[in-house]
């Protein structure tokens, strides 16, 4: 088991401000059931003072997973939206005194759903829509801009870190390519800012990602490292919104594209379905979840559950947003 | 309050009279069974005795068929890499999905390494291999076959008798890990076409550290440890003889236990399961529940994750394990269920517990007693907790 700091299970026995905050005017959401953790964040802000008089979560996830919502809570009662806006996940980490390295990215869940729910209170969009950024982890769902992000605050100069922060990578391992590109990119911005030295940038083929590959699946046989509390702290960004790509503005899709966008992706789903005498519809779409119903022979396969994942793969190559593929019952509605 | 010991499938508590028949080889018994002197002879015998003890639990023909190892990874590798030597223009290995790391991280390094061809053979739902796929598979290029006896994450019983029967029709080794099937299913490997069987010493309340590779009398056999002559130029290096002496009791207490494996634990097995599925909402078992050992329930408790599960249990004084990735350091739920493809929603909140004879009606009454609000009060925190109700059961079970 995990060497959790006292203080991690305190929060995760005794989570602070656990549960649905009715009068709740603003919600950010971070993570999904499918990758083993998600976080509801719902905030009241006095909109006069523009200070956050109250906070709850719910947590699907680890010990520390809500151990890190429950701090992220404690952390921001009481503050104004901007200083919440200086938090960064290690203020998480420090606040429960250090994380096992392999938890980090508990944290970093925390910090996304913050900076959701403060831009949904000032009626933006948190840029982590997958349609803004390309989606470099598909396992987990991670786009570049969540790797950026923990990059940046966490300075983070290899890839098994970004694993750890992020979960980028952890998963069927085949996006460590893609993951190194990224860190050499933002590494060499951050060496130019003068945020670390040329030194600890890291530089192309530093690691051996054939051989990292094996080790991420052998990892679990590995002590947990605790990372001390005592990170050194650095800036926080200096904007907590980064510019979308070049050109990416123009993808920006309205609700309505979305939901014509994922249709269309289902009938495509439905031919070949259809082709092994089966069938589903489209029940409804709530942010990145897509409701599903299977009939036909669909609906009794053995192996319905491999279907939703093939499907989920589909709409995600079909659209080439992260969305969660949830079957529902004949008959029901969510 | 009581600590409660339900993991016997990470391992078992030492037998005081495995204990006691080891204690001998610390003192007066140190000799080395190689010697020709009284020091050496004495252990030659203790150590012959627990070769009968272990042909008796498995049922082999002969006491010399059993070879002793370090454990069952060790036994699990010197059995593939054996079979690769002695038959070197078969280049292809088959395999399941659910295997123990000792055999699919060699598996995957002698491909990688030797360009070995490695057939792995998906199972359904239920955890049942797909027989299909794996007469597909098996042609004359095949060396050896691995399949497990039993799954140690869910219980399930693979039909290896009829697996091995198959495998010789092209002419390739039957190999079955049968590390957590031993002692809990009777065995007679004579009356079968098992060519070797890797057996552990801790997962039958015997020392660890300890375990035997079963060979077959007339398969061709290569040592994997290099060395001196020992175990018949099977495994080379000085015996682990306080090892071996307790893990051959260990084995003689299996046997007299199979039966109360059989009724009074898989008893207590059934009434836990029961018991949880009737108390909590949104629970099924994972594995197959006709052919399945007796004292282990892989439960799912969906929409809440497993590491927060043992947690909660463990500040009950209850030792259980999960499947969940939390729990062990990877990011995904374990390779056996994503074999299963067991929905996410429930994956990540699978839990396994394991019994042995050494529990009781008490262990399983007070696990009945906390876990429904334990559930409870990880799915109050959980955002998909209120949606329970709602989302399809299209994973029966059963």
């Amino acid at each position: 088991m995990w060497d959790y700091s006292d203080q991690v299970k305190e929060h995760f026995f005794n989570p602070r401000n656990a549960g649905v905050l009715e009068t709740a005017n603003a919600v950010g959401e971070a993570g999904a059931i499918s990758c083993g953790d998600a976080l509801r964040l719902m905030i009241h802000i006095d909109p006069l003072t523009e200070t956050i008089t109250d906070a709850k979560f719910q947590t699907f996830g680890c010990g520390s997973a809500i151990a890190s919502s429950s701090a992220l809570t404690e952390l921001i009662i009481g503050k104004t939206v901007d200083e919440v806006l200086r938090i960064t996940n290690q203020d998480i980490v420090d606040f429960l005194g250090g994380l096992p390295l392999e938890k980090m990215h508990c944290s970093v869940m925390g910090y996304e759903a913050l900076q959701a729910a403060i831009s949904n209170f000032r009626g933006e969009q948190w840029v982590n829509d997958h349609d803004e950024s390309a989606l470099v982890c598909k396992c987990f769902g991670v786009d570049e801009t969540i790797i950026e992000r923990a990059v940046r605050i966490n300075r983070l100069t290899t890839i098994e870190q970004i694993s750890h922060y992020t979960k980028a990578g952890g998963g069927c391992s085949t996006c460590l390519e893609s993951v190194e590109e990224v860190l050499v990119r933002i590494n060499a911005a951050m060496a130019a800012e003068g945020l670390i030295t040329a030194e600890q940038a890291y530089v192309v083929g530093a690691t051996d990602i054939r051989a990292l590959n094996n080790e991420a699946r052998a990892s679990t046989q590995s002590e947990p490292v605790v990372a001390s509390g005592k990170t050194p702290r650095i800036s926080p960004l200096r904007t907590a919104r980064f510019p979308a790509k070049p050109g990416a503005a123009s993808h920006r899709l309205t609700p309505l594209q979305r939901i014509r966008l994922i249709e269309d992706a289902v009938e495509g789903v439905r031919s070949h379905l259809k082709a092994d005498g089966g069938d589903c519809e489209l029940v409804d779409v709530d942010g990145d979840q897509v409701y599903v119903r299977l009939s036909g022979r669909c609906a009794d396969c053995q192996i319905a559950s491999a279907t939703i994942n093939s499907m989920r793969q589909k709409l995600h190559e079909a659209t080439g947003l992260a969305l969660c593929v949830i079957p529902v019952s004949r008959g029901s509605h969510p | 309050m009581r600590p409660i010991y339900l993991d016997n499938n990470a391992t078992t508590r030492v037998d005081p009279e495995v204990v006691q028949a080891m204690l001998p080889l610390f003192t007066d018994q140190f000799g080395n069974p190689s010697s020709i002197h009284d020091f050496g002879a004495s252990v030659g015998a203790a150590v012959k005795k627990a070769r009968l003890q272990l042909q008796a639990l498995i049922g082999a023909e002969f006491d010399h068929e059993i070879t002793f190892t370090s454990g069952g990874t060790e036994s699990d590798n010197a059995a593939i890499l054996s079979a690769l030597e002695v038959m070197p223009h078969r280049t292809e290995i088959v395999t399941s999905a659910v295997e123990h790391p000792a055999v699919l991280t060699l598996c995957a390094h002698l491909e990688k390494t030797r360009g070995i061809k490695v057939h792995t053979i998906p199972v359904d739902r239920h955890g049942r291999l797909d027989l299909d796929a794996y007469r597909a598979a098996l042609t004359p290029h095949v060396a050896i076959v691995s399949i497990m006896w039993a799954n140690n994450e869910t219980g399930t019983i693979f039909p290896v008798a009829e697996l091995a029967d198959l495998a010789k029709e092209v002419g390739a080794l039957f190999h079955t890990d049968a590390v957590q099937a031993v002692g809990k299913l009777p065995m007679d490997v004579k009356s079968v076409a098992i060519d070797m069987l890797s057996l552990s010493g801790h997962k039958v309340h015997g020392p660890k550290g300890i375990g035997a590779l079963y060979v077959r009398r007339g398969v061709r056999f290569r040592s994997l440890v290099k060395g001196g002559h020992q175990e018949r130029d099977r495994r080379a290096g000085t015996e682990n003889t306080a090892g071996i002496v307790g893990f051959g009791k260990a084995a003689e207490l299996a046997l007299k236990f199979m039966d109360d494996q059989n009724t009074r634990v898989k008893s207590l097995r059934d009434r836990l399961e029961k018991g949880l599925l009737q108390r909590i909402p949104n629970a099924f078992v994972n594995g197959d529940l006709l052919e399945r050992l007796p004292n282990t329930a892989n439960i799912a408790f969906e929409y809440i994750e497993g590491e927060g599960i043992l947690l909660l249990l463990s500040r009950e004084g209850i030792a259980c394990s999960s499947g969940s990735a939390c729990s062990s350091g990877s990011l995904e739920p374990s390779h056996v269920l994503r074999a299963m493809n067991v929905p996410f929603t429930a994956a990540h909140g699978a839990i396994r517990f394991s019994f042995s004879r050494d529990n009781s009606e008490d262990d399983v009454d007070r696990v009945l007693e906390v876990m429904p609000g334990i559930v409870e009060k990880l799915r109050d925190l959980s955002p998909f907790g209120g949606r329970r109700d709602e989302v399809s059961r299209n994973f029966d079970p059963v």
